[in-house]
């Protein structure tokens, strides 16, 4: 929310090049700026109509999410898994697919993990081994996984979107169908869980930080990521074919492989995410894995228009959103569907005021934007 | 921070004023610590209660919110509540922050699954908080002093309700829709058929298990396709039996509620049902973080002590079915009733409990139920 202010204090002394691109900058935020104001009159709203005091909500949702280190600390939290799986959905965006499917990535990929960290837990490996081999393990499942899915969609023209979806719910099946069976720790009763690993490699938090590696791990890929889409030549090709595969096909580049390897990427990210959920949180795979991390990713992906370094800041509002929500239901007694009706508002704003873009009211924008 | 309660300000229903009252105290503290001291001996008793779903989900959660609105009532004690955490690491944030920011002394993680990780991990960093965990995880000498476990004989309430739809069922058939495999929902299957045969041995009891906690597509889909194999009295064991009450009152056949009653959704099919009645174990709870009293660690028990009752029968239970329960359950009250009796077959013809052993309901080898009993259609997977 101060990204709001500091576009509007620009210093005025510079050169006129960088003027221009301080402009085009804030002329960038403009979208941006009008969703936020958008969703705050429309939450507000809904807020005193309600019977609330929207000021008061307001104040609690600065409070929750970002008031103090504690409330830091739980917004990052909640935001660590979000980045993984908001990368799951932004990386084959931009290949041009559309992937709704992180979710069964996620849990394969915890499950893969589980399963690996215990065959070498049991032969006393230590961490150094164990942690690489899971997140690898997760890495792989996930990748493979939406792999399939973008093989389907080249080979096969099936839509990849619907795919995603579907192969999501078999993987959830399949997930359920392991723990509860081949995987199972007997002594799991009425939870089923694959054995949980030993305390000694259950991953650590981030130093001076209680908040698990997820976070550092999401960000870094984040940053990769972004750098590979915006400063490497494939990053450029995976963004032309998928911004126009024909013309990608014309120059020679290979946009089956390209879209392919761009949603094995994503599945890979979710996959991770699912590595990371068991060896840092869970110990094990089981149904708590199943927590919509992977659908909660669509949203922040499309949020942050699919730019893979978009996702690390939306991610953490959605955190610090979700932590304010915990909040507002202890103090006021607000249904647990209010954030849920804030986040909506939120993300209709920002796709419609999307439309703004582009209709700028003067020069035309520099291509790259 | 050093943000504390206030002293004497029944309820604090904003931010604004809460920092005003420790404004207020810590000029007061300057002035006056003994007085102080003594008035937060008075302080409200701080209740965290921690929902997996929708506290109004007629099911699960709302048995647990009817027992935080109970001692909601109860003078010193103030209740913050939050619904919907799943059981990840939003749990565990949830319960800090209401250690941190609502100054929780003593916190109810109510869904199964916050126990392990979840709750034990933040009972290690905070061991001047209790936790009360609903379920029966709890272990001497393996979970830290500052958590616990309650519990209740549910299958108690279930072999009644078997009772009276056996008395009801005009087709023998009965369903149990069940969310997955495991002891305690093959414990309350198995109860309920029994309860049903000793009235009718010719009765059946027909599951279907949907794999998930809470699905209420799959659960209409099952109680459609139950009803249409003549199935006349449902029952379940889902997080909300909303959906599968309201399914068999529309197609006009009997429903026996779980966890809560649903008696407010079939006016007319509603027999019984099996609820909890969590409000015995939150007073006990509550009573002790009050007093200072150590952590009851291990609370568990059933109709007799008052963890679990039946809701109030229904119109269309006859006198027969009300006298046999209720003797039945006059047993129950005394104590000296045996549900799982040696001799019990499963659904394969094979004894599961050696003739002459009797298992009564502490007994801990019913927490490892892996059958179903004669009786029951269906099957186990793996």
């Amino acid at each position: 929310m101060s990204t709001v202010s500091a576009a509007g204090s620009l210093p005025v002394a510079a050169a006129p090049a960088q003027l221009e691109r301080l402009r085009g900058f804030a002329k960038s935020l403009v979208p941006a700026v009008a969703a936020l104001g958008l969703t705050i009159a429309l939450f507000s709203l809904a807020v005193a109509l309600a019977g609330f005091d929207p000021l008061q909500v307001w104040s609690l949702i600065a409070q929750g999410g970002f008031g103090d280190a504690f409330a830091w600390q739980n917004t990052l939290q909640r935001a660590a898994p979000l980045l993984l799986t908001g990368l799951a959905v932004a990386l084959p965006a931009q290949a041009g697919r559309v992937i709704i499917g992180a979710e069964g990535a996620l849990v394969l990929g915890g499950l893969a993990a589980s399963a690996l960290g215990n065959v070498l837990a049991d032969r006393h490996a230590g961490p150094g081994l164990v942690w690489p081999a899971m997140g690898l393990a997760g890495v792989l499942a996930g990748g493979v996984w939406i792999g399939i899915v973008g093989w389907l969609r080249e080979k096969r023209e099936v839509n990849e979107t619907i795919a995603s979806l579907l192969m999501s719910f078999i993987a959830i099946a399949l997930f359920n169908q392991c723990v509860e069976t081949v995987l199972r720790d007997p002594a799991s009763l009425n939870k089923p869980s694959t054995r949980p690993l030993p305390d000694a490699l259950m991953l650590p938090s981030m130093p001076g930080l209680d908040v698990h590696w997820g976070l550092g791990l999401g960000i870094v890929v984040a940053l990769v990521a972004w750098a590979v889409m915006r400063l490497t030549p494939l990053g450029m090709a995976v963004r032309v074919a998928g911004g126009n595969p024909r013309a990608a096909l014309g120059v020679g580049l290979p946009v089956g492989m390209l879209t392919i390897g761009a949603c094995a990427a994503g599945g890979a990210c979710a996959g991770l995410a699912g590595a990371v959920e068991v060896a840092a949180v869970h110990g094990a795979a089981n149904g708590s894995l199943v927590a919509g991390y992977g659908y909660s990713g669509i949203m922040i992906a499309f949020a942050a228009r699919f730019s893979p370094g978009g996702v690390i800041p939306v991610a953490i509002l959605v955190g610090g959103i979700a932590a304010s929500g915990s909040l507002l239901q202890r103090r006021l007694g607000l249904p647990d569907a209010a954030v849920t009706v804030l986040l909506g508002f939120a993300f209709v704003a920002l796709i419609g005021c999307e439309t703004l873009r582009g209709r700028s009211f003067t020069s035309r924008r520099a291509p790259h934007g | 921070m050093n943000r504390k309660t206030p002293i004497d300000q029944p309820a604090l229903d904003g931010q604004r004023r809460q920092l005003l009252a420790a404004g207020a105290l810590s000029v007061g503290s300057l002035a006056l610590p003994g007085a102080l001291r003594s008035a937060f001996a008075q302080s409200p008793l701080v209740v965290g209660v921690i929902y997996v779903g929708p506290r109004g989900d007629f099911g699960y959660n709302q048995a647990q919110a009817q027992a935080a609105a109970a001692i909601k009532k109860l003078p010193g004690v103030k209740v913050v509540e939050e619904e919907n955490v799943p059981e990840t690491a939003a749990v565990q944030k949830t319960m800090e922050a209401m250690i941190n920011q609502d100054k929780a002394t003593l916190i109810f993680p109510t869904s199964f699954g916050y126990f392990d990780p979840h709750m034990l991990k933040v009972a290690e960093k905070y061991p001047k908080v209790r936790f009360a965990h609903c379920g029966g995880l709890w272990t001497e000498g393996k979970h830290p002093k500052n958590t616990g476990s309650y519990f209740g004989y549910i299958d108690e309430c279930q072999y009644l309700a078997g009772i009276v739809a056996g008395y009801t069922s005009k087709t023998k058939k009965l369903g149990f829709i069940a969310a997955k495999p495991i002891p305690q929902v093959l414990r309350n299957i198995n109860a309920f058929t029994m309860g049903a045969r000793s009235v009718d041995p010719t009765i059946t009891t027909r599951v279907i298990f949907t794999g998930e906690w809470s699905m209420p597509v799959k659960e209409a889909e099952a109680a459609t396709s139950l009803i249409d194999q003549g199935v006349d009295v449902l029952t379940c064991h889902v997080d909300s039996p909303k959906v599968i009450v309201e399914t068999a009152e529309k197609r006009g056949i009997y429903a026996s509620g779980y966890h809560a009653s649903q008696a407010a959704l079939a006016p007319k099919g509603y027999l019984t049902g099996a609820e909890w009645d969590w409000a015995t174990p939150y007073n006990i709870h509550v009573k002790a973080a009050q007093t200072g009293a150590p952590m009851p660690n291990f609370l568990r028990g059933g109709l007799k002590d008052g963890y679990v009752k039946m809701s109030p029968y229904g119109k269309p239970v006859g006198a027969a079915a009300r006298a046999k329960a209720d003797e039945v359950k006059a047993a129950m009250m005394k104590g000296t009733y045996v549900i799982f009796k040696g001799g019990l077959k499963d659904n394969k013809g094979s004894v599961v409990i050696p003739v002459g052993t009797n298992l009564e309901q502490f007994n801990p080898e019913l927490e490892k139920m892996g059958y179903l009993v004669e009786g029951v259609i269906g099957s186990l997977p793996g």
